[in-house]
């Protein structure tokens, strides 16, 4: 197809032509048009359907504001719905696709909703859909969504890169046109570090897109002279395709960039996107204005646009919606666009002017003091019907209208700080407020400098006070300074299905329906007419709204105020907010020691914190978690296991007051314990209830190690630099992680000690005489490498946890194993460790949950008494300490074959079944193969008194109810004595 | 937002842990603290619109606890110590 309504000049390179395809039919445009301005060229007006009507919509701007001309573009997993035709870039190869449509755009059966409309009113959802309320997820919203949408979506994984970044900077630049320009030159010229953003891949702004001049070149010109000189300073950041999206805390600014939207496909390596974090000292904000729209009856037909947008398509892209057209307007910025066109050769139907002073025209008829009543034709414009001074009738055939009814500055990020902006009776529009965020000011457009003399010189004048330079400024170029007021006009009187929201169908007849029924606030009227919700947030029209809410409420439009602008400017991609926090990078994951060594040996894998470890090891012929889990136990019982435990926090405390210190964190005491010893300790938080566990190991007099739990490592670490730093400043103490600087594995079972003895250096005596159980000590393995060495037990075997340089982990784990053979030594993971901890019934994060007391775990005679210790006081509040309270218990099944499942609570063997009579619940439960049945830790009423009691163990949620006996939690050797074997 | 940590400079307060009100430096004497003080220091907190003083802990850098001074309305910030500064200006020490 040719491109017949492609006109002369323009910014785009014909030398070069670009094919793409719209709805399955093929097209061609140029390099610097965007796909709004290419269909255009080839007469395409018609590009999509409305929200709820389906009514047919093409083009209403130029520009981020569209409403109306969103498609589906690219194909495959790169589709990407609800795009504008009037930013997208065209590229060779581009495909879009129109949306909410079936089965074709020109025929759509969903356009019956037009039909409809008298019962479609604002509201709809809520008046219509009310019962029965189970309707709502499986009848009412899947028919809903699919009547009234946007576009949909690739369902598949988007395969591009999305990037963040960060920036810093003197001064940020929002926009490039005449004000965003000067502003740049005049700090760059002062030797500033400066960015420049702006939305376009254009850098210009609205002089791209008039005929004004600038000393004696053409605007187009001019910003190539500037943009050039720019590109060569230094302190000078150029970033066209960003949009600034949102002004955040401390001048910190979010702008998106759009590396590689205009392309096919992103360069190998080049992200999509890059979403930055822009850090500025001070900031000024040209993003100039958009033009606002008069309301009439049947105004959104294709082919009626802003004016200005049919302007830029004409002066930027060289083309036109139609051969002839039509211009409402209420300023004399209409009448220019009607100049520009008329000069381009497109034929004026007429100027069609509220104002009854109107300046007169010797090149096309100017209706004064006329408005337009309707318009026709199905699918595109044909007919405008005007009434006329008198008011007579008068139908004008054409087949585009540009309306114009004024410009709104876009102070959209001047409010992102909460700032409110206020009324402009010459403008008759919202400007900048007071209240900006900090380091903000206001340049151009913006702050309604309308001018292109006054844009230049507010920007150079907005620069030089941002950043305080004082001198002699250099002089403005020459720029026409025509002054500019503007009388509000925002609807035709008497129209009802007059579009305001044209993406969300919202109507005059909405509002005033609205305000009928009682909603009054901008931001009830908002909510329930859904104006200003859409994809374009209202940018065209919720001053329309309001403006008629003002005039219904008889108050004045500064009274009834704006909605309240919030980030993002225009919509961000989640992909962007994501970047690479995506699949497996979401949440990464630490590799333990043995990591590498555990996955050759074919283990299973489980997340614990942020680390990734072994679950349990399956060896040939194991089909069964179970079977792999219950030989790690009984080998591990019978001779000797290994287990990577590198993953418990540790933290390296020194000082000389360093047992004091910790005698403040741990409810237990810990000055007197020996150097060379290690003792269990429990943390409360301040109000008493347990926070962590872990061992203190005294390796020197001013030396301890502590661990704790995998999860809760960064956690206490932070906690016991609060205690130090903010309650006990003065302690001599210092604290670090050494989580990561120490492989440690747990040696358990009756074999370990024989296994030990074949790497610790012959200097070292590990014998039970002279490393009893609890011994610690600082030794070495294998000719000298340097180890520390605990004689500490989670399983409940006699049992050592040793720790050698991360680096040398690897190589341990695997002479553990070689070392290990004659003991038939076999490593063991989480799950193994898990069951052996319950048969030993020792506590973990099951017990430790954020609402047990040490009393609730059984340790309530640690918490010490003879001293001050973080938590201790609110400890022995009453109500924690009654005698009814929850105790650490063992479970069994009555019958060896029945199940016990963590979460089952407990209720007496003959009473009700009810929550009312609940006496406790299961923490933990597992298979022990030691019992060769099930086994549970439980917290039971008074269960310190209870051993023996038969209850019902019931769980609703696995529909099990069992008898279970009350025991010790202590199921496998309760006197310790595997240990201090 | 930005911390502008009196050791290190203006830090992102990405880099930060957020922890709440400085009051939690005032730990009651164990000594003399009645019933009614624990619990107060324990669950009690204002809730201003205006200038709040907070714990903040660099986590992702020199561990430094702060108390920083900040608006919860406008999120300017207008001070930031170093907790064990203001906890030894409150007469805490071992």
């Amino acid at each position: 197809m040719t491109q017949v309504n492609r006109l002369t000049g323009g910014q785009i390179d014909r030398e070069s032509t670009l094919s793409f395809r719209f709805d399955g039919k093929n097209f061609s445009g140029h390099p610097g048009d965007t796909l709004a301005s290419a269909l255009l060229a080839n007469g395409v007006r018609l590009m999509g359907r409305s929200f709820k009507y389906h009514r047919p919509r093409g083009l209403m701007s130029a520009g981020s504001e569209e409403p109306n001309a969103l498609v589906e573009l690219r194909s495959g997993a790169r589709r990407e719905p609800n795009t504008r035709t009037t930013t997208a870039e065209l590229f060779d190869g581009l495909t879009a696709r129109s949306q909410n449509r079936w089965p074709s755009l020109a025929f759509d059966v969903m356009a019956i909703n037009d039909r409809l409309s008298r019962f479609l009113t604002a509201g709809f959802y809520y008046k219509t859909f009310m019962w029965p309320a189970a309707f709502w997820e499986c009848v009412y919203e899947p028919i809903i969504r699919r009547a009234a949408g946007l576009g949909s979506l690739s369902m598949q994984a988007d395969p591009d890169i999305y990037d963040k970044g960060f920036q810093h900077c003197d001064l940020l630049v929002i926009g490039a046109g005449p004000a965003g320009l000067t502003a740049t030159l005049t700090a760059a010229h002062a030797g500033k570090q400066v960015i420049l953003a702006d939305e376009d891949f254009r850098m210009g702004g609205r002089l791209n897109s008039g005929r004004f001049t600038i000393d004696d070149m053409t605007g187009a010109d001019w910003v190539t002279k500037v943009v050039a000189e720019l590109a060569t300073l230094p302190n000078v950041r150029l970033m066209p395709r960003t949009t600034v999206i949102g002004a955040f805390d401390h001048g910190i600014y979010g702008a998106l960039e759009r590396v590689s939207d205009h392309i096919a496909e992103p360069a190998p390596g080049k992200p999509r996107q890059i979403l930055w974090r822009i850090t500025a000292a001070k900031t000024i904000l040209c993003a100039g204005a958009t033009e606002r729209p008069i309301a009439f009856e049947n105004n959104d037909r294709p082919g009626i646009m802003l004016a200005s947008a049919l302007r830029s398509y004409a002066n930027r892209w060289a083309v036109t919606p139609a051969k002839k057209v039509s211009i409402f307007t209420n300023n004399d910025d209409g009448h220019r666009t009607a100049q520009d066109l008329h000069r381009l050769g497109i034929k004026i139907a007429a100027v069609i002017d509220t104002r009854p002073d109107a300046p007169g025209s010797t090149d096309y008829e100017v209706l004064a003091g006329a408005e337009v009543a309707n318009t026709t034709g199905r699918l595109g414009l044909t007919f405008v019907e005007v009434r006329q001074s008198d008011g007579s009738m008068r139908t004008l055939e054409c087949g585009a209208l540009g309306v114009s009814g004024g410009w709104n500055p876009n102070v959209h990020l001047t409010c992102h700080q909460r700032g409110r902006p206020l009324w402009n009776e010459t403008l008759s529009a919202f400007l900048p407020g007071e209240d900006l965020p900090p380091g903000m000011h206001v340049a151009g457009a913006a702050d309604g400098q309308f001018s292109t003399h006054g844009a230049l010189k507010s920007g150079q004048q907005a620069a030089r006070r941002a950043l305080g330079l004082r001198g002699r400024p250099p002089a403005v170029p020459e720029a026409e300074d025509a002054p500019v007021t503007q009388t509000p006009f925002w609807y035709v009187a008497g129209c009802e299905r007059a579009w305001l929201d044209q993406q969300n169908d919202v109507t005059v007849k909405d509002v005033k329906l609205s305000h009928q029924e009682g909603f009054r606030s901008v931001e009830h009227l908002k909510r329930y007419s859904t104006l200003g919700m859409a994809t374009d947030q209202g940018k065209t029209s919720n001053l329309g709204g309001l403006a008629i809410m003002a005039e219904l409420a008889g108050k004045p439009i500064p009274e009834v105020g704006t909605t309240i602008y919030r980030p993002p400017y225009t919509p961000v991609p989640i992909g962007a907010l994501a970047g690479r926090s995506r699949g497996k990078n979401f949440k990464p994951v630490r590799l333990t020691p043995s990591h590498h060594w555990a996955k050759e040996r074919g283990a299973v894998f489980v997340e614990v914190g942020n680390w990734l470890r072994a679950q349990w090891f399956p060896i040939n012929g194991e089909t069964h978690w179970r079977q792999s889990v219950d030989r790690e136990v009984r080998q591990t019982r019978a001779s000797v296991g290994v287990c990577d435990c590198t993953t418990l926090g540790k933290i390296d405390v020194q000082g000389t007051e360093a047992a004091d210190f910790l005698n403040k964190v741990y409810c237990n005491g810990f000055a007197k314990l020996a150097v060379g010893k290690t003792r269990y300790g429990l943390m409360l938080r301040e109000d008493g209830i347990a926070m962590d566990d872990g061992t203190a190991a005294r390796l020197a007099e001013d030396h301890f190690v502590v661990t704790t739990t995998t999860a809760n490592a960064a956690k206490v670490y932070q906690h016991l630099e609060f205690v130090h730093q903010c309650l006990f400043p003065d302690l001599d103490v210092q604290l670090i992680s050494t989580t990561e600087a120490w492989a440690q594995y747990a040696v358990a079972g009756p074999n370990s000690r024989r296994l030990l003895k074949k790497i610790v250096d012959p200097a070292f005596d590990i014998s039970n005489d002279a490393f009893p159980f609890m011994a610690c000590g600082n030794i070495t393995i294998c000719n000298g490498l340097r180890a520390r060495l605990f004689r500490i037990s989670f399983s409940g075997e006699l049992a050592y946890e040793i720790a050698v340089p991360s680096r040398y982990g690897d190589a341990l784990m695997r002479r553990l194993m070689v070392e290990g053979e004659e003991f038939d030594v076999v490593p063991y993971g989480t799950e193994a460790l898990g069951v052996m901890r319950i048969e030993k019934g020792h506590a973990a994060g099951n017990e430790l949950n954020g609402t047990t007391t040490a009393l609730n775990l059984g340790m309530g005679r640690m918490v010490s008494k003879k001293k001050d210790s973080i938590g201790s006081k609110l400890s022995e509040r009453p109500g924690l300490n009654e005698a009814e309270a929850l105790m650490a218990v063992g479970v069994q099944p009555k019958n060896a074959e029945d199940k016990i499942t963590a979460g089952g609570h407990l209720v007496s063997a003959d009473g009700p079944l009810d929550a009312a009579h609940d006496q406790g619940y299961v923490t933990s439960a597992a298979h022990s193969p030691t019992l060769g049945k099930m086994i549970g830790l439980a917290f039971l009423r008074n269960g310190g008194s209870r051993h023996g009691e038969v209850m019902r163990l019931a769980s609703p949620v696995t529909d099990l109810t069992v008898e279970v006996e009350i025991t010790s939690a202590h199921f496998v050797d309760p006197e310790g004595e595997r240990l201090r074997a | 937002m930005l911390i502008n940590h009196p050791l290190l400079g203006p830090r992102d307060s990405s880099e930060f842990i957020y922890l709440g009100d400085a009051t939690l430096i005032d730990r009651p004497d164990p000594e003399t603290a009645s019933a009614q003080d624990w619990h107060d220091y324990a669950y009690l907190r204002d809730n201003p619109a205006g200038p709040h003083r907070e714990l903040w802990f660099h986590e992702a850098g020199d561990r430094s606890w702060l108390v920083v001074t900040r608006n919860t309305v406008t999120h300017e910030i207008t001070s930031v110590e170093l907790a064990r500064d203001v906890a030894r200006s409150q007469g805490r020490s071992k």
